[in-house]
């Protein structure tokens, strides 16, 4: 018999779905009271998405985006909870690179190192 | 129209999306963004740029129902990340520098595919009865339930399916969508995992492919708050919904149906592309 690790696949599965699925109702509340805001704010004017411009560039980046949400601006507020969501298969990620060690699988923690070095140079806005 | 209104109408539209795309498993990208870009006049930029950020909530969101049943196989769907990934920056970069005429017309022919493939589910491809070197090198041959107990399976391909899961990301990236169908390909057609856990490990992939490419979209200003919200909300809603029905039938007519609406729609992307009308 082989001995047992640590943690089996099945188990990290298990926590890997329920922090799927905490990060997005989390993210989804945020984005739901940023909403509600947003439409107080704004639910009169005419929506004119017709020509890309581009959003501000407050709104472009992580510490834009804390700084108007603190602020309390709904849009701001809006886009911290979409952050949220696109940071949640992002902790996925990191945490198999924890599930892996203490597997003491060498090669998956390098391959799962790649992928999450991957997604950051994304979200630090992908510049060489 | 006022923003009350436009934003209540793309929620319920986005519900329906969510709803349709859960049942015929083609996700909700396919749809949002034709629907956003003919059916709201929104920017085809603007539109991909929320289809996207759907397209991560409805893959974590439902990644907790499946895991439970034991299916996937999160070796190889770490290990094709690296490919879905590095294609969804590629991708990404490429939709920043594509016209939107040109954008249109790659959705058109994808829209094309999606509506054949949904009426048309590929045919399980017969079990490999011998192990691939390179698969028991990254030890991805694995096991999953069925009706007659544990079965074992052995991967193959996998520099073949890794370049595969590049063009996935890629067009993931280039257009919003998940991208699941072309994913489950390579993996069930290309590396002759059975269908049940590449359709399951292809829903694990998806959220983390698409984060690779949010990133760049927003930091190019991709994703608008007042477009995203209802967008995301209504996918999310429409998807569960979606997946629940799905449990109590298999709606054969209802996906004839819907490849006729996504067929129509390809060839109205495809038209507007064309003639520059977007």
């Amino acid at each position: 018999m082989p001995k047992k690790p640590a943690l089996t696949d099945k188990q990290i599965e298990v926590v890997i779905g329920n922090l799927l699925r905490a990060g997005v109702l989390a993210a989804a509340v945020i984005v739901l009271a940023g909403g509600v805001f947003y439409l107080a704010h704004y639910g009169a004017q005419r929506p004119n998405y017709k020509v890309f411009s581009g959003e501000p560039a407050d709104l472009r980046d992580i510490s834009g985006i804390a700084r108007d949400a603190l602020a309390m601006h709904s849009r701001g507020v809006i886009q911290l909870g979409l952050i949220l969501l696109i940071a949640t298969p992002v902790s996925r990620v990191a945490f198999s690179i924890a599930a892996f060690a203490a597997q003491r699988d060498r090669l998956y923690v390098a391959l799962t190192i790649i992928v999450l070095s991957i997604l950051v140079f994304s979200l630090a806005g992908g510049h060489f | 129209m006022d923003n009350l209104l436009f934003t209540l109408l793309l929620w319920l539209g986005s519900v329906a999306a969510g709803f349709f795309g859960a049942l015929t498993g083609l996700g909700g990208g396919v749809i949002i963004v034709p629907l956003l870009a003919l059916g709201f006049g929104v920017n085809i930029r603007y539109a991909i740029g929320a289809s996207l950020v759907s397209v991560i909530a409805t893959s974590s969101g439902a990644a907790s129902a499946y895991v439970k049943e034991g299916y996937s196989n999160i070796r190889i769907g770490m290990f094709l990340e690296i490919a879905t990934t590095l294609g969804a920056l590629f991708g990404a970069f490429l939709a920043t520098m594509t016209p939107t005429s040109t954008i249109a017309i790659v959705f058109g022919i994808i829209l094309i595919y999606s509506s054949i493939v949904s009426v048309r589910p590929p045919h399980p491809t017969p079990a490999a009865a011998h192990p691939d070197k390179l698969a028991g090198l990254l030890r991805v041959d694995s096991s999953y339930p069925t009706g007659e107990g544990i079965r074992n399976y052995y991967v193959h391909s996998i520099p073949g399916g890794f370049v595969m899961m590049f063009g996935a990301g890629t067009i993931s990236g280039l257009l919003g969508i998940g991208s699941g169908v072309m994913k489950v390909l390579a993996m069930d057609r290309a590396m002759r995992i059975p269908f049940k856990v590449s359709t399951t490990t292809s829903n694990f992939m998806i959220g983390v492919t698409a984060a690779a490419s949010a990133g760049i979209y927003l930091n190019r200003g991709y994703i608008d708050p007042g477009l995203a919200m209802p967008v995301m909300l209504g996918v999310l809603v429409g998807s569960f919904a979606g997946s629940m029905a799905l449990i109590k039938a298999r709606p054969a007519s209802l996906r004839k149906v819907f490849s006729v609406i996504i067929l129509l729609l390809a060839v109205e992307m495809i038209y507007r592309g064309i003639t520059g009308k977007l």
